[in-house]
């Protein structure tokens, strides 16, 4: 008796397509699903036999919202398969393009995704009637994250400027200078943004997280580091696949990463944060403090404060980078395939995003694994809400829906990238 | 004329990246004037609010890879006055086709630990091939400008002005020179659809087709063109197969060179 169950057919405001499940027994809760119902595309099954340097493109094709990622975490592969370092201007200008990304990213979540959530509207749309000034501060924004990657890697979405070994043009020192005065105003408004979502109400909630992110000895992490964790993992990325695996569980309606050894952790803009608030620019770093966040936040609804804090630090990593920019001779380091397995793992927006392949000797992929960062979250999301729930359960229906759409909206989580995952199974009552 | 209610416009997706539904948040300009002309009457997306149909106009995303979108799209067509589809998934079967060459069977065991999971059809295809389309918008992915001429021009009750030219028109326009003849570049220019606006050539590297065909490609010559470049077969199949490797005029050429 006393049974209910919350049940979102379709979850909005998310990148892809998912559902949440969520079944209330004598106030206790029973089961919670993610039903991830994008079809699956198997990506990884036709990779098989496709050249090294197809993969960037290929592989961007697997999310239009973190195409930058992708092709990042497949070049770093294909890279250290065939000993290739990359260094210098080639290197500032892949975290260049990666900020772009970062800032489109993040200022699509914050305003147009997420704070509806927080002041009570269905979208952004509607809450632009109220909210004008800060809805077009947030597009002009996001715009700016977008010129980024138009001007670097040619699009915005699914850039066509990058490959292995670099890019197929450097983009040359006015158009960069170009950018400039945006950029002065995108960090400014980036602090705003910062205030701005600091007066929103948080729900009290936290967990003991296991927060998961690269590290890197000189630099807030986007393409390169060792992969860390808020509990002592400290590995090169090369081993992940011996700490970090996936299962099939039977009644689970996705393929769940783990942590060999403990369970679910968590990705994304509060792992990166909490690990690395060090290395965050000292604005950025103001800008956190001024907005009540301390050097760690267990709290994943805060996790929109973060990305305006991360979206200061691209602001101004790329002012840094576009600053003392110099034309590289070649755009690209020439590489040759051989015989080798190769390792990629970089800070998509909401998370790390791991890809390994093996190559043959003329550089064709003989298999390929994708873990995109969702799928890494998919635990921490069911966990949340399982906790989440059995808290607020004297709250009516619909507001206690909202509120568990807003618990999986602090992920931004892009069910795209996770349907590699798909179990599509529609419990209905 | 009098004040007439706003039209109402749905957004669906089916097996895809979510690029080309993320192309019209990405008009950061039009954006506002876009949603205040029109009812946004479902874009999962971009809102949690839903608007029962019928619709005026749907725009589709995605292609047709499971049983339950098989039946899906119908109801969609059903309750839409006009249907557009957009990218190179909906208008091809998109990089997810890449199946249609293999036995899907044997790919899913190579994603999925337990394959009992999972439901899939043996092919992915475009909307067309279920249901009646009343305009197709190309490219992966499709190009925002052109998105928001279309919406435009079917909301004004005109035909959308869209190119059915060549890349290589476009690269002539920019003053891009030509990466084949000049650098001896492999380009899929001469056969692709233009509507990117040349990007590829003019960051120094062939297209690679992600607008699918032009109206009556000539591939054959193209191929020949590559293959005095010194492309070899098996770079012939790939280079045709990739995010349109579905789409007629590919498919073909990418077999002709598979014998």
């Amino acid at each position: 008796m006393n049974a209910k169950t919350i049940k979102v057919d379709v979850l909005a405001r998310v990148e892809g397509e998912g559902g949440l499940f969520v079944r209330v027994r004598d106030q206790r809760v029973t089961e919670v699903k993610l039903n991830i119902f994008e079809p699956p595309r198997f990506f990884e099954a036709f990779l098989r036999g496709r050249k090294f340097n197809e993969a960037p493109d290929i592989t961007a094709r697997i999310c239009g919202i973190c195409p930058v990622a992708y092709q990042m975490s497949s070049c770093h592969a294909a890279e250290e398969a065939f000993g290739v370092h990359i260094e210098g201007p080639i290197r500032e200008l892949r975290r260049l393009l990666y900020c772009g990304e970062w800032i489109e990213s993040h200022a699509l979540h914050i305003y147009m995704l997420h704070a509806p959530d927080f002041l009570g509207y269905e979208d952004v749309i509607r809450m632009a009637k109220d909210h004008p000034d800060a809805v077009q501060r947030g597009l002009r924004l996001k715009k700016i994250g977008n010129q980024i990657m138009t001007v670097v890697g040619g699009r915005e979405i699914h850039p066509i400027n990058v490959r292995v070994g670099g890019f197929y043009k450097a983009p040359s020192k006015p158009q960069l200078k170009g950018l400039t005065e945006d950029l002065k105003w995108a960090r400014d408004a980036a602090v705003e943004t910062c205030h701005w979502v600091s007066t929103f109400t948080f729900p009290d909630f936290q967990r003991d997280y296991e927060f998961v992110a690269l590290r890197h000895p000189d630099e807030y992490p986007l393409n390169e580091g060792r992969l860390v964790s808020s509990k002592g993992l400290d590995i090169p990325i090369q081993e992940y696949e011996q700490h970090f695996a996936e299962e099939h569980h039977k009644h689970s309606n996705a393929l769940h990463s783990a942590l060999l050894e403990r369970g679910s952790y968590f990705v994304g803009p509060l792992a990166r944060y909490n690990l690395n608030f060090d290395k965050l620019t000292p604005l950025a770093q103001k800008a956190a403090r001024t907005a009540g966040l301390a050097a760690t936040c267990r709290n994943p609804f805060q996790g929109i404060l973060v990305r305006a804090v991360e979206t200061v630090y691209a602001c101004e990593e790329a002012l840094r980078i576009i600053g003392h920019y110099e034309v590289p001779d070649k755009p690209f380091v020439d590489v040759t395939p051989r015989v080798a397995i190769g390792h990629g793992c970089t800070e998509a927006p909401r998370g790390i995003l791991y890809h390994r392949y093996r190559y043959d000797d003329r550089g064709l992929i003989l298999n390929a694994k994708i873990v995109p960062p969702t799928s890494q979250n998919l635990k921490a999301m069911e966990e949340d809400l399982s906790e989440f729930v059995s808290a607020r359960l004297h709250l009516p229906n619909d507001r206690l829906q909202w509120q568990c759409e807003q618990a999986i909206r602090n992920y931004d989580p892009c069910i795209s990238c996770a349907t590699h995952f798909l179990k599509l199974r529609v419990e209905r009552e | 004329m009098a004040a007439v209610r706003k039209p109402k416009i749905a957004v669906w997706k089916f097996a895809s990246c979510d690029g080309c539904q993320l192309s019209l948040l990405d008009c950061e300009d039009e954006l506002l004037s876009v949603v205040g002309a029109v009812e946004i009457a479902n874009f999962p997306e971009a809102t949690r609010a839903v608007v029962k149909g019928p619709y005026d106009i749907s725009l589709v995303e995605g292609s047709i890879t499971t049983p339950h979108d098989e039946e899906r799209i119908h109801t969609i067509r059903r309750s839409s006055k006009l249907l557009i589809t957009i990218g190179a998934c909906a208008t091809s079967g998109g990089i997810q086709a890449l199946r249609n060459f293999k036995n899907v069977a044997d790919f899913i065991p190579m994603v999925y630990a337990k394959p009992e999971y999972i439901e899939t059809l043996s092919k992915s295809t475009p909307i067309n091939d279920h249901v009646f389309v009343d305009f197709q918008l190309r490219g992966c992915p499709i190009n925002k400008l052109q998105l928001v001429e279309v919406l435009n021009a079917f909301l004004n009750r005109r035909k959308p002005v869209t190119p059915a030219h060549g890349v290589c028109m476009e690269c002539k326009r920019r003053g891009t020179v030509c990466v084949m003849v000049a650098n001896g570049t492999p380009c899929l220019g001469p056969v692709t659809l233009a509507g990117c606006g040349a990007l590829c050539p003019a960051y120094d590297r062939g297209c690679y087709g992600c607008f699918g065909p032009k109206e009556t490609p000539n591939t054959t010559s193209m191929s020949a063109g590559w293959t005095a470049l010194g492309v070899t077969e098996p770079e012939l199949v790939r280079a045709f197969r990739s995010f349109n490797a579905y789409a007629e005029a590919f498919r073909k050429e990418s077999e002709a060179h598979e014998r």
